[in-house]
């Protein structure tokens, strides 16, 4: 049979691979450049038995993000850099209290209000670090409208795998940019659900380690009673200050996604198997990289990229392995240096490696990373 | 027979947090009457609040139990209504809390009128930091942050909830132990957003800077300057003054949020 083509925006891609995974929830508030997620899921969610609200203000929005999750409904939120900024709080409570949700972010320049229309990739370490306290992250960054679709699917495996949230980074490019997408039918990509109590209510405890790192999580409603806090806590689900217990469960949760992290990684490798130059490059970018490494390729030169599908947890082994075999890393990314201090941390000086940072609105072209190439290799 | 709170309270809980003298353990015990005179099933009833002394309620009782963020019981609640409108969910905390970090989330709350029940414990004061301000201090008072007395003025709950388009709107106090759980159940019965705002006494961080010297006479002032809604309609502004109009404030009748959702859905699926 043949597969039904769309054309689609990413943004668009997003919400319609968000209904795909079984999203029945959307709770959100208008911001350039992603509120075309919230419009695609205000006019879809209703017609297959989900809710869509408009909240008084981001906080708001994962708040009831957070409380629609906890009745057992795969839960979405779209914003962009400032209201990124106002939901930090209540990541770190999804964090600790082991709820999952997705939250896109359709990058934009900043801080502060920055640039509302203008392309971004300067919440790389947002997405990571983006809440206090200790905690663990996970984050995808698709490159074209296709994957968007199919990484949110996969940002809602992940969220309900590992019971936690899960961040989509776009950017204004790719969230606006329009591409042909074939639709994937049921049953085409895989669809993971959480994990219910295989045990009877009087037996449950919502932080139970002798399940593993991921204990199951029961939905409110559904006969497990049980407390949720964003307060430190012990197995049972009840705040302690017990020094032990606090230790105990602070090291589980940060182990979910350090244990796993070959099951959530995904990377993509173009031309990279005799490479002497590696660009590393994310997202919207990473289509200019390839764009560069076919042109320099034809002039001879052994350059290949390098893309990290999953941003987080970043791709540590495999750049280590890279690093030892490339002369020269190159790190593109719209911002002024974020990712290429991560790769800097891996590398520990086995090669060369040189940023490109722009921040003024316009994406880094293929012809200014060939440059870049030239100059210093 | 006596009222059988264990029924409702989560075993090995107790000691709670809260003082000797405090109001919260009158408004839990209101509130558990409540619940029991409603019927309400303890597996499809969620319990919210945020931080603060009255936002550990939850942990003590026996329900779908959510302690969030400081200010945002009411936006988690409202996403628990929407995904699962057949649940009953009601929300617990104080006055900074709900009306100052979590004042945009409890006007649109009422605003939407969605079917839930704020129980508000008002006792002027952040208890659990220490004794600093809220919007409900009395102007002139003493707290750890108006060393000098207040100049801020006072935001009037009620009036607030009432204004922002709650459509069931009681108040009483602490001292009014037997009022408490008959407002509390007129809440949970009626359908759309209703708000039951306690006045409560802190004697550990307000009262003692206050010149209550006691529990009692913080009781006794509640007791003296509560007048019941029915007296208080023949009262004069200025004989008002001071005084803490206790009973429903206000009742309408405004369409339900997640039944004028329910429409939406309707009309989507008819395209």
């Amino acid at each position: 049979m043949a597969k039904k083509i769309a054309l689609l925006q990413g943004n668009e891609a997003c919400a319609y691979g968000a209904l795909y995974a079984g999203c029945r929830f959307f709770g959100g508030y208008p911001i350039t450049p992603s509120t075309e997620v919230a419009e695609v899921m205000a006019k879809e969610l209703p017609k297959n038995g989900g809710k869509f609200i408009q909240m008084e203000d981001e906080i708001a929005a994962i708040a009831s993000v957070l409380g629609a999750s906890l009745t057992g409904a795969k839960a979405l939120t779209a914003s962009s850099g400032p209201g990124i900024s106002l939901k930090q709080e209540l990541i770190g409570y999804a964090c600790i209290a082991e709820i999952p949700c997705v939250i896109v972010n359709v990058m934009r320049g900043g801080p502060s209000t920055g640039m509302p229309t203008g392309p971004s990739q300067s919440d790389i370490m947002q997405a990571r670090w983006g809440t206090h306290g200790d905690h663990a992250a996970i984050a995808v960054a698709p490159a074209s409208c296709q994957e968007i679709f199919s990484e949110t699917v996969r940002a809602f495996n992940l969220a309900e795998t590992y019971r936690m949230p899960v961040q989509v980074l776009l950017d204004e490019i790719n969230g606006h940019m329009r591409e042909r997408i074939e639709l994937p039918e049921p049953g085409d990509l895989e669809i993971i659900d959480r994990q219910t109590p295989p045990v009877s209510p009087d037996q449950y405890l919502p932080y139970d380690p002798s399940f593993g790192d991921i204990p199951p999580l029961a939905a409110f409603g559904s006969g497990y009673r049980f407390h949720v806090t964003g307060l430190n806590k012990a197995a049972d689900g009840f705040p302690t200050t017990k020094a032990k217990l606090v230790d105990a469960e602070e090291r589980r949760q940060l182990r979910k996604v350090e244990a796993n992290r070959e099951l959530i990684e995904k990377n993509e490798e173009h031309m990279i198997e005799d490479a002497e130059i590696v660009i590393v490059a994310i997202g919207t970018i990473s289509r200019s990289a390839r764009n560069a490494v076919n042109q320099l390729r034809e002039q001879g030169m052994k350059v290949g990229l390098f893309r990290p599908i999953t941003l987080w947890p970043f791709p540590e082994r495999r750049i280590a392995e890279l690093a030892g075999q490339a002369k020269a890393m190159i790190i593109p990314e719209m911002n002024l240096g974020q990712m290429i201090l991560e790769v800097e941390r891996i590398v520990k000086g086995a090669c060369d490696l040189h940023g490109i940072g722009r921040v003024d609105g316009e994406p880094i072209t293929p012809s200014q990373i060939m440059e870049k190439i030239k100059e210093v290799c | 027979m006596s009222f059988d709170y264990d029924k409702y309270l989560r075993p090995g809980k107790l000691p709670h947090i809260w003082c000797p003298g405090c109001g919260h353990g009158i408004i839990l015990k209101g509130l558990l009457r409540a619940i029991d005179a409603c019927e309400l099933n303890k597996d499809n009833t969620a319990i919210v609040s945020g931080i603060g002394c009255a936002s550990r309620l939850p942990g003590y009782v026996d329900f779908n139990t959510l302690h969030t963020a400081h200010g945002r019981a009411a936006a988690f609640a409202t996403g628990i209504k929407m995904a699962k409108p057949e649940m009953n969910v009601l929300v617990v905390g104080g006055d900074g809390d709900g009306v100052a970090i979590g004042g945009n989330h409890f006007i649109h709350a009422c605003r939407r009128n969605i079917d839930m029940t704020y129980v508000i414990c008002n006792n002027f004061i952040y208890g659990m930091t220490g004794g600093q301000f809220s919007p409900c201090t009395p102007t002139g008072d003493r707290a750890s942050t108006t060393p000098y007395g207040n100049p801020d003025p006072v935001f009037d709950i009620s009036q607030l909830a009432i204004g922002a388009g709650a459509t069931f709107v009681a108040r009483s106090t602490s001292f009014h132990a037997a009022q408490i759980d008959k407002l509390i159940a007129e809440g949970i019965r009626h359908k759309g957003m209703a708000v039951i705002e306690i006045l409560d006494d802190c004697p550990t961080t307000y009262g003692r800077r206050n010149k209550f010297r006691s529990v009692v006479d913080m009781m006794k002032r509640f007791k003296e300057q509560a007048v019941p809604v029915a007296k208080a309609e023949k009262m004069s502004k200025e004989e008002l003054d001071g005084k803490i109009v206790t009973g429903i404030l206000h009742r309408e009748e405004r369409p339900e949020y997640c039944e004028q959702y329910a429409q939406v859905v309707k009309t989507a699926r008819s395209l």
